[in-house]
């Protein structure tokens, strides 16, 4: 998880933080990280461009996008082989 | 958005202004160094890139607000110039937020933030870079930071126009719902900046520098 915690600071430009300031079940929108709707878009190019994982319902985007954990379940469960 | 200067300048001098409007402050960005007032504040000539020096020039003035790191260039330097420009002024405890406007011109609009959004598209476009592809979000991240709400502009012109400027802001200042205004030239393309802000008041207790085009060379030069 700190490696995916390493890309969504690279992707999202938050530079201000490291990936140890990220808790693995923190939200990310809102109340957590504060992530708003274009870190959402960014965080499906994440998904596609480091995973080829591309988002087949984009209503799972709040469960899939809760947290660093559940994106990182979502992204061994959907993981190309 | 480009402009072409058609005012009669014959009726528009700060005289029409009841009160009188008056530059009281300035904020300056270039050669790696930040001045205000005509006093360099800090100074980071070894910042080879833009984007070093913005970095350096946020920390420098100890701003908390990570939206910064976000931004495309051309927001980041608006929003330090005008940082600069606003310490030590609570201009929302002088004014309501509607009556404070911001303008600005530059040469390169956004084809900073525009070159780096056509990189992104030959893979995924960056939704990111995308919404900076205008050179007016600028005013809008300062006005979002500072909670302002009112009218607001950004003409692009091939260099300064100061004349134009002068006009077209005392134009403004003459509606009674403007009592304050962020104005200036904010230029960046590359590792090429330029920033120079002015804020302008109506009624100011400093009558030291009327706004005058004399008085924007004078500071600006």
């Amino acid at each position: 998880m700190a490696d995916l915690k390493a890309q969504i600071i690279q992707q999202l430009n938050l530079k201000h933080l490291k990936p140890e300031d990220i808790g693995d079940d923190q939200p990310l929108f809102v109340e957590g990280l504060g992530l708003d709707s274009i870190d959402a878009l960014e965080l499906i190019v994440l998904l596609q461009q480091e995973y080829n994982i591309k988002l087949a319902n984009a209503e799972d985007g709040p469960k899939v996008f809760q947290s660093v954990r559940t994106m990182a379940e979502y992204i061994t469960a959907n993981k190309p082989a | 958005m480009t402009h072409s200067a058609n005012i009669d300048s014959g009726s528009l001098s700060g005289e029409n202004v009841p009160g009188g409007v008056y530059i009281t402050g300035c904020s300056i960005f270039r050669n790696g160094a930040i001045e205000k007032d005509g006093h360099v504040v800090w100074k980071e000539p070894s910042a080879q890139h833009t984007d070093d020096f913005l970095v350096s020039a946020y920390r420098q003035m100890g701003l908390s607000y990570p939206k910064f790191f976000k931004m495309d260039n051309l927001s980041k330097l608006g929003l330090l110039a005008s940082e600069n420009l606003l310490s030590g002024t609570d201009l929302k405890a002088k004014y309501k937020p509607d009556e404070i406007s911001v303008v600005f011109a530059n040469a390169s609009s956004s084809l900073d933030a525009d070159q780096k959004y056509f990189d992104t598209i030959k893979d995924i476009a960056s939704p990111a870079l995308f919404v900076y592809t205008l050179p007016n979000i600028v005013i809008g991240e300062i006005c979002i930071k500072n909670g302002f709400k009112g009218e607001n502009a950004f003409f692009v012109f091939d260099k300064f126009e100061a004349k134009f400027l002068h006009q077209y802001v005392q134009t403004l200042m003459q509606q009674n719902t403007n009592k304050a205004c962020i104005f200036g030239w904010l230029e960046l393309i590359g590792d090429s900046y330029e920033a120079a802000l002015f804020l302008l008041e109506k009624d100011a207790a400093d009558k030291t520098n009327p706004f005058t085009l004399e008085n924007i060379y004078k500071l600006y030069s």
